[in-house]
């Protein structure tokens, strides 16, 4: 951690640790993090994040104590776990709806990142390594959904991999070095169990980089001010450790009500059918989260076309840092990015709707105007932006625009300070 | 009495309509399936079916085992004759949540089924009575055998089929509107929805011009309109001993509760501990809430 250790171990047993395994000073220093004053509860996702991996995670390992990887006997062994294993449906029922709010918890997360401009100078790494473990948990995801073994399962599985085909010469080879087969069948099935089990580790490795990226720039705020005094900042514990809890609680209001009262409502009925090889469903749809991009694949009338727009649409997100030419972090201070930002939003939106939708008609047409708004955002209004805009008035300090330039002026009264001590 | 209110028949009628006319309809009708299908996705159906009251729709949700039982007399005297539980046990029979029946009769249901089992010391195979433990099974040996005896068509395995159909409801202009209300609403009852439509959507004749297939079925609901299956209940099909009405509608009914049952057999369990969960979850919410804000008091902000 990259911030001044304010740890002082008690004589005796804390002492003796410390000069050997500072690792109490780890964590002390970890909750004592100066964090800006003026967080508002968008900057609690990052939190309900680690929430989510830590819920996947658990419910994962016990799920895989009673599932099987077999094409002949995955879809029973899930029905095994819901009728007969002691709260098995809790247990499944709480993990696909977890990767349901681990993704809305992801969208929102990066969303208020591109608001408040928090990949920008000195965050890049951050934002990178942010994209990194989207990537991450979109593979799992979706390797995740396999194991169930439904006709979705199957079908979604079959269609995405397919698309490795078109890359040129090696294609084929690749697919079919993907499934260990010549079709999806029991091998595909057996790899994506041990790869969907394996990539929550790397999630969870780059999380903690993540983390200690951020402990190292210290968190972006909404005025988009970095951090100049003392007085602008609070200690993360006990201030953002109850703001985060509070956040936390009213987010698993959402999650429980999607377990409890409509778990299949964001899964697709048809996986609640056995895969069938021989038997294709009439509209095959990725789950929900993989819309937009899916809708991205789509819009292109060339397969290779499609598999490079929509690997791109992602990979571009890792050059946010460089695309964006604004020195102004935050939109509350970019009258024009502000309007941009929301019309992206409402884009990326618009191409989870379309790509819900059958491939034909007036549907290709706007798949294809979004997604090139999708892109005309980063490659040309992004770096444009950044010249011709007229910033508005970014306030000097993040005390200032918190208690008023008077505030600022005077010393910080008792109620900053008193933080420090306690 | 037909119950089921069809999207589709919007569209017969379009194309039998003049053709200045027909522009408009197709228009209309493009539009309106765009606006209602708008949760298609989610649902899974394409088709729009009433809506019906069932006892397990919304946060209260609960079965009603008299029902259960009537429909498990209607699955056993009806639809198990080609259709399988295979994912049932007999024993579920009596567990909580369910039909409730006594040990004993769960124990007579089982054995009144033989069950191949073996090999025995002699290497042999045989039949014996069924156990609680047993499967429900498929009556058929296996997907072919079942495709032999019925014309080619596979009757499905009825485990999950609550959870396998579904339909969508009939929208609101905005997407996001009809996701709330079917979320807030608690209502998982799509597939009910569906199968009540399906068993009870036989019309006696196929609309006029209507072509069906050799030894297909008209049915107003089921995709493409052709089914192989033919109308499997009516009026007085099974004799209820408790005195409910012997009609098609109530079979349908109640043979479709026991489906639902049988693909989400812990419901009951589920929706109640959820109302405990979530009343836990509010007062955390509310006194993590107070604390942060006393916390937060020392401080200008």
């Amino acid at each position: 951690m990259s911030h001044e250790s304010t740890y002082q171990p008690k004589p005796g047993l804390e002492r003796w640790m410390d000069d050997r395994l500072p690792i109490v000073r780890m964590g002390a220093d970890f909750l004592a993090m100066p964090t800006p004053r003026n967080l508002n509860y968008f900057y609690t996702f990052g939190g309900i994040l680690t929430f989510c991996l830590i819920v996947q995670l658990v419910t994962g390992i016990v799920l895989a104590m009673h599932y099987k990887p077999s094409a002949a006997e995955a879809f029973a062994s899930v029905e095994h776990i819901m009728r007969d294993v002691n709260w098995g449906w809790l247990l499944r029922y709480t993990h696909a709806v977890g990767a349901s709010m681990f993704f809305i918890a992801v969208y929102i997360h990066i969303a208020r990142g591109m608001y408040y401009g928090s990949y920008k100078q000195p965050r890049e790494i951050l934002w990178i390594l942010g994209v990194l473990i989207f990537l991450l948990m979109m593979a799992t995801a979706f390797m995740g959904y396999t194991l169930v073994w439904g006709q979705m399962s199957f079908w979604g599985v079959t269609v995405i991999t397919n698309l490795f085909s078109a890359i040129p010469f090696v294609g084929e080879s690749i697919v079919q070095w993907l499934w260990g087969n010549f079709a999806v069948a029991d091998s595909t099935l057996n790899r994506f169990f041990a790869l969907h089990y394996l990539l929550p580790f790397a999630i969870l490795g780059c999380v903690g980089l993540h983390i200690w990226a951020l402990h190292v720039t210290g968190s972006n705020n909404p005025q988009g001010v970095e951090v100049k005094s003392g007085s602008d900042t609070l200690p993360f514990h006990p201030y953002y450790t109850v703001k985060d809890m509070f956040a936390l609680a009213v987010f698993c209001i959402v999650f429980a009500w999607f377990v409890f009262q409509v778990p299949n409502y964001l899964g697709h009925t048809d996986n609640y059918n056995q895969a069938n090889p021989l038997s294709t469903p009439a509209h095959i749809v990725p789950e929900w989260y993989f819309l937009p991009f899916y809708a991205i694949l789509r819009a292109i009338p060339d397969k290779l076309g499609g598999v490079i727009a929509m690997f791109g649409s992602i990979a571009i997100l890792f050059f946010l840092p460089w695309l964006d030419r604004s020195r102004i972090k935050s939109a509350k201070y970019r009258p024009m990015y502000k309007w941009f930002f929301w019309l992206f939003a409402f884009v990326v939106c618009c191409l989870g709707y379309l790509g819900a939708k059958p491939a034909e008609g007036i549907y290709v047409t706007l798949s294809q105007l979004c997604t090139a708004y999708y892109f005309a955002h980063f490659l040309i209004i992004l770096p444009f932006l950044g010249i011709i805009e007229k910033p508005g008035n970014v306030p000097v300090s993040i005390t200032e625009s918190v208690l008023g330039k008077d505030g600022a002026g005077g010393t910080p009264d008792g109620a900053a300070a008193a933080p420090e001590t306690r | 009495m037909t119950n089921t209110l069809l999207m589709r028949t919007v569209a017969h009628k379009g194309a039998r309509m003049t053709f200045g006319s027909l522009k408009g309809v197709a228009v209309a009708t493009a539009l309106t399936m765009a606006l209602a299908t708008s949760s298609a996705h989610a649902a899974g159906g394409g088709v729009t079916v009433e809506a019906q009251d069932w006892s397990f729709s919304g946060v209260t949700g609960h079965f009603d085992k008299a029902q259960l039982q009537r429909g498990f007399q209607v699955y056993k005297e009806v639809c198990s004759s080609c259709h399988g539980l295979k994912f049932l046990h007999w024993r579920n029979l009596g567990e909580t949540g369910g039909p409730g029946f006594s040990e004993a009769e769960v124990k007579a249901l089982a054995a009144a089924a033989e069950v191949q089992d073996g090999p025995d010391d002699e290497g042999e195979m045989f039949d014996r009575p069924g156990l609680p433990s047993d499967s429900m099974g498929s009556p058929f040996a296996n997907d072919a055998a079942a495709r032999a005896s019925n014309n080619g068509a596979l009757p499905p395995d009825l485990s999950l089929i609550a959870k396998a159909r579904g339909v969508t409801r009939p929208g609101l202009p905005i997407a996001p509107l009809n996701w709330l209300r079917d979320i807030i609403s608690g209502d998982e009852t799509g597939g009910a929805d569906y199968l009540y439509g399906l068993l009870t959507g036989y019309p006696e004749n196929p609309p006029e011009g209507f072509v069906l297939s050799e030894g297909m079925n008209y049915n107003t609901v089921y995709e493409g309109h052709q089914i192989a299956m033919a109308a499997p209940l009516s009026d007085d099909a099974v004799e209820y001993s408790d005195g409910t009405p012997q009609t098609l509608q109530q079979h349908a009914k109640d043979v479709t509760a026991f489906l639902m049952w049988a693909a989400e057999p812990k419901l009951e369990e589920r929706k109640s501990l959820g109302i405990r969960v979530m009343l836990y979850l509010l007062i955390l919410s509310a006194l993590l809430y107070l604390t942060k804000r006393s916390l937060w008091s020392r401080l200008k902000h």
